[in-house]
């Protein structure tokens, strides 16, 4: 499908709806009917896009894995230093999950959530890999320019992307006393002091 | 008419005269050609001879690297260079070490280089005679990589060359190519340890196939083996970086190799990595031939 199409727009248009849709009243109980309604198309048409709920399900969290890829990969391309680049990752991840929710919501009470969903097809990191790569090269330039520690990569990602998560699941909760732009600075001087090398 | 070979040697251990004496057909070739020095085979002078005495020939073959100082025996190595690069028609680095330094440039970084090059720049003692030189490097050259050369002089063809002054023939290739672990590499699984037969090297192993450039997995070593093949890292040993330290680990930052496959982008290598390493292919973790 071209991109800009006007095919393209409208697969677009179903799946941020589904996506608010999920967020609202949870992936089980919202249905393709429920997302034709709130879009007043016929379900038939819906599965012209999307031959399946699962299906919808997988090209969701790729949609989402591309959008948080393409900011990070801007990041990645400024040239400053791995200290600022943290600054900027969170700062960016932050004001996602303060203006579209949604797409963080479903990451984390989705996607990470019922892996029986994602079982075939998006096995390991096939369907978040633009995100993942995005973290990888920042990691690799890092540690590459001497700023940060050579470790094992998982051990910094869970550091660094379960910092965030964690911290947007309890906003999410009603269980942060202050809004998540509060947290910027502390929490990126923290995981730039985990990660940096000391030597 | 035989082709009149000088063969003369710098700073060397003499690797590559050893690795020439193991080629399969060297008593066919030796009837093809007249050595009219070779430090090693019967010649017709000695090396005194070869500095004074006048006379023609069509190959100068240099094994070794270029110290302007150093002598072999009696004889400068420069004056006997700065004679015998004259008459020469075509001029063979062989190996490394006389194409690029290697191994010995470690020992004094300022007066040893190749011939042409040192290490990746065109600082050579002679490069001068960039025309008339042909790099074969390797640590040893591989003897078909020699005969090729040496043949395709002697029918007079062209040897297209890299900006290495390689024969692209025999490097525009990369080792990895006919590696017989790329199965592994294709699903991104680690050798545990050398001469297994199970694996790849590039992960853990140090191995540099990937971004070496030589036939190594093509035209094989005594025609039976070549170092990935038996479960040893490539080492690099055809690029003007060689030798490097630590060639038995491979460099990673943050888990990801430092070097990627040649002419492959980061995002590209580690977004089809990433996909790889999500299946866990059992056939492949598992012993080749299972001893129970």
């Amino acid at each position: 499908m071209a991109k800009g199409s006007r095919k393209e727009k409208r697969k677009i248009e179903i799946m941020d709806t589904a996506l608010k849709l999920f967020s609202k009243n949870g992936f089980y109980t919202v249905t393709i009917a429920d997302i034709a309604k709130e879009l007043e198309m016929s379900v038939g048409n819906i599965y012209n896009y999307f031959s399946s709920k699962d299906a919808l399900a997988k090209e969701l969290i790729m949609y989402i894995s591309k959008i948080l890829g393409s900011n990070i990969r801007q990041i990645n391309m400024e040239k400053i230093s791995a200290k600022e680049k943290i600054e900027k990752i969170v700062r960016f991840y932050f004001s996602m999950a303060k203006e579209r929710p949604e797409l963080i919501d479903y990451f984390l009470r989705v996607y990470l959530s019922h892996r029986e969903v994602f079982k075939d097809g998006c096995e390991g990191m096939i369907c978040v890999s633009p995100f993942v790569t995005e973290i990888m090269i920042f990691f690799e330039e890092g540690v590459k320019n001497g700023e940060l520690r050579e470790q094992d990569f998982f051990s910094a990602f869970g550091l660094f992307m379960g910092y965030l998560g964690g911290m947007v699941y309890l906003k999410g909760e009603g269980m942060l006393p202050n809004d998540l732009d509060f947290y910027i600075n502390s929490i990126s001087e923290n995981i730039y002091r985990a990660l940096k090398n000391e030597e | 008419m035989k082709s009149k070979i000088v063969w003369i040697q710098g700073v060397t251990c003499n690797g590559n005269s050893h690795s020439f004496l193991n080629y399969q057909n060297l008593d066919i070739f030796l009837k093809k050609v007249e050595f009219l020095y070779h430090p090693l085979l019967p010649s017709k002078y000695s090396l005194k001879e070869l500095s004074e005495k006048r006379f023609d020939f069509d190959i100068l073959i240099v094994e070794g690297a270029i110290k302007k100082s150093y002598e072999r025996g009696i004889v400068s190595l420069n004056t006997l260079m700065e004679k015998l690069s004259i008459k020469a028609r075509k001029i063979i680095a062989l190996g490394t070490c006389a194409a690029f330094g290697g191994v010995f440039k470690s020992y004094d970084e300022k007066n040893i280089k190749g011939l042409i090059f040192d290490g990746e720049e065109k600082k050579g003692f002679f490069k001068e005679l960039e025309k008339k030189v042909i790099n074969i490097p390797g640590c040893p050259a591989h003897p078909e990589w020699l005969i090729y050369v040496l043949n395709m002089i002697e029918a007079k063809k062209k040897i297209l060359l890299d900006d290495f002054l390689r024969p692209k023939e025999i490097y525009a290739f990369t080792v990895h190519s006919g590696c017989v672990r790329n199965e592994y590499f294709e699903w991104k699984v680690d050798a545990k340890s050398f001469g297994v037969k199970e694996g790849c090297l590039f992960y853990e192993q140090g191995c540099q196939a990937p971004y070496t450039h030589g036939s190594c997995n093509k035209i094989l070593w005594n025609e039976v083996n070549s170092k990935t093949r038996a479960g040893m890292p490539c080492l690099g040993c055809t690029e003007p970086t060689f030798l490097k330290e630590e060639l038995f680990k491979t460099k990673t930052y943050m888990s990801i190799p430092a070097n990627m496959p040649l002419g492959v982008p980061k995002r590209a290598y580690l977004t089809i990595t990433g996909v790889a390493k999500s299946f866990k292919i059992e056939r492949l973790n598992k012993r080749l031939i299972d001893e129970s």
